[in-house]
């Protein structure tokens, strides 16, 4: 058990190596390539959405395999808002955001009617049924999709490198934002209420906590983190189109991979899982469709022999904690 | 110790899982500061009681109010809130959570306060439970009779009106009983209307103003303890459960 005998040096400690750490990345426009900064963004952005589905599955006890559906929105909202609106793309971002956020708020209550596995099969449908409604869309170029015109990204910056680099540090601004938010989150009383959640929730609605409302505002606020980083994702991509918008593959199987293997209901297993999913990607991308049966051997194994993921062991094994949300009791002669 | 004001009050209530009748149209009357004992058989539906008055489960019939108010619909949580906490009899711990952060939530939650608030009152229930030099470990990762504590330290971090206690003297040797019953009595004697399931009946016995006798969900007894203990109806089954918590 981890037991920080002086929080106060410790929290200095944490600050210090946290802002070197984000101050080095953000730098990187300096030391990486633009395929490098291409691959950082992508690690951000993955590990962005794996903290959220974290927050949901691994908290909130919401097994959504549906998340695509607000990866899709979100794009889709950057592309018509800037296309048929003119309006910038930030303002886009916010839009999607508040649509995202409307559209999960619609769902929850029609959702958590469903227990567990009836849960994650409703979540899963619901994104379907947008995902055919966008694929009819003729304006938004049915299933083939759309293109940010030119005049769009212009908006951004003039020259290529400048607008790669802004998209490269909202990426890291996404990433760091939600996982500082994640943990300011779970360190506030809200966080007490999920981790009891996480844990237990029978013994949670028998002390007063509000299960509904904990899974709701939970559902909505990932729905909204989601659609921002969607559009993040998408204004790099340049194109969108239904089937990568709302890829069941992409923003959901890989994000419950990273989370799986990382460490469920740990702050610290998304980033461990995001890591562990780039290398095993870079060093096994050539195996073709195998790497897909690959990956959920490694899934399988680690569910069956390590059901808190990599994260997990480490923590019961040398107490490691990166992220502590432990709330340390009272002095004894404080009380 | 208990007033005129009437804290718990059921009437008719029922409740049945599929054919299997489990409370069949159960009636009492609790006064506030009271302590009142249930004895029962196993499968009575003395846990499914505590179920029904907490709104884990719904009844099928009834009704159930808390000082004049009827709750007979209310959530589980509003009805923490207004004050009714039971212990299970089956520990339900937040396992990946401290000691120290289950009573924290039961403070929190239980009597609405924030974080920092809510440490002294959590802190305090593990002292008087005498969980408080396990406060650092995982709850997960305590014995089953810590667990039976900590059940009981939550339920005091509410600050409960009602207290609800499902077999919590069970396993514990003859001094742990006494601290136990003392702490009881104490909790008893600062206000709190008691209603303590117990096979352990020397200890429930030693607290109890009355005594509620459950058989096959029904309602079979009803008085002070000495005449209920001798009564027939209960002869029977009071032998068996003397058997029981001899084993126990
Ligand atoms: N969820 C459920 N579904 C079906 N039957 C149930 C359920 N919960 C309880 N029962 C049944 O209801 C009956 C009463 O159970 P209950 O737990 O209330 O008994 P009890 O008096 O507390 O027994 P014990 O002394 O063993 O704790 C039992 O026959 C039990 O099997
Ligand atoms: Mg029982």
């Amino acid at each position: 058990m981890s037991e920080p005998s002086h929080p106060s040096s410790d929290w200095r400690r944490f600050i210090a190596i946290s802002a070197l750490l984000v101050i080095g990345l953000a730098a990187a426009p300096l030391w990486a390539d633009r395929a490098g900064l291409r691959l950082l963004g992508e690690m951000y952005s993955l590990l962005t959405l794996a903290l959220l589905w974290n927050l949901l599955a691994g908290y909130a006890g919401l097994l959504s395999v549906g998340q695509q559906a607000f990866v899709g929105i979100g794009g889709y909202t950057l592309f018509s808002a800037t296309i048929f609106l003119g309006v910038s793309p930030y303002v886009a971002i916010l839009l999607g955001i508040v649509l995202a956020a409307l559209a999960a708020a619609l769902f929850a209550p029609l959702l958590f009617r469903l227990e567990g596995a009836y849960f994650a099969i409703g979540s899963w449908v619901a994104a379907e049924t947008i995902y055919l409604v966008f694929t009819m869309i003729p304006q938004l170029g049915g299933g083939a999709g759309m293109s940010l015109p030119a005049a769009v990204v212009r908006g951004i910056a003039e020259d290529r490198s400048t607008r790669e680099f802004i998209i490269y540090w909202l990426l890291l601004a996404a990433g760091t934002g939600t996982l500082f938010g994640a943990y300011a989150l779970l360190r506030s009383k809200v966080g007490l209420a999920l981790t009891a959640l996480r844990d237990n929730p029978t013994a949670a609605a028998s002390l007063g906590i509000d299960i509904w409302r904990a899974k709701f505002w939970t559902y909505v606020g990932v729905a909204a983190a989601v659609s921002a980083v969607s559009s993040l994702i998408f204004l790099q991509k340049l194109r969108i189109s239904p089937a990568s918008g709302f890829s069941l593959n992409d923003w959901t199987v890989t994000i419950i991979f990273i989370v799986v293997i990382g460490g469920i209901g740990r702050l610290e297993g998304a980033i461990v899982g995001t890591a562990v999913y780039f290398l095993l990607r870079e060093f096994l991308a050539n195996l073709g469709p195998v790497y897909m049966i690959v990956l959920g051997t490694i899934a399988i194994i680690t569910m069956i022999f390590a059901r808190r993921g990599i994260w997990g062991f480490l923590e019961a094994r040398f107490g490691w904690s990166l992220l502590p949300t432990t709330r340390l009791p009272p002095h004894e002669d404080k009380i | 110790m208990s007033s005129d004001e009437i804290a718990l009050e059921v009437v008719g209530l029922c409740k049945a899982y599929g054919a299997l009748s489990v409370t069949k149209d159960v009636s009492l009357t609790v006064r506030a500061g009271e302590a009142i004992g249930i004895i029962g058989p196993n499968g009575a539906g003395k846990t499914t009681l505590f179920n029904l008055f907490t709104g884990i489960i719904r009844a099928d019939a009834g009704r159930i109010s808390f000082f004049g108010q009827d709750i007979t619909t209310a959530s589980a949580r509003s009805r923490c809130h207004m004050g009714i906490t039971r212990s299970f009899q089956v520990p339900q711990p937040f396992g990946g959570m401290t000691v120290f952060e289950n009573t924290l939530v039961a403070a929190a939650f239980g009597q609405k306060l924030s974080q920092r608030e809510a440490r002294a009152p959590a802190a305090e229930a593990l002292q008087r439970t005498g969980l408080w030099p396990k406060a650092q470990l995982r709850a997960g990762e305590i014995t089953l009779l810590d667990r039976k504590r900590l059940e009981l330290a939550r339920s005091i971090a509410t600050a409960p009106r009602l207290l609800l206690l499902d077999e919590i003297a069970g396993g514990l040797t003859e001094s742990e009983c006494q601290e136990l019953v003392a702490l009881i009595r104490k909790i008893h004697s600062e206000g709190t209307t008691i209603i303590w399931i117990e096979h352990v009946l020397h200890a429930l016995l030693s607290i109890v103003d009355r005594v509620i006798v459950l058989d096959f969900g029904q309602k079979i007894a009803e008085g002070d303890p000495a005449t209920i203990m001798k009564s027939p109806e209960v002869s029977s089954i009071y032998l068996g459960l003397e058997a029981e918590s001899a084993h126990g």
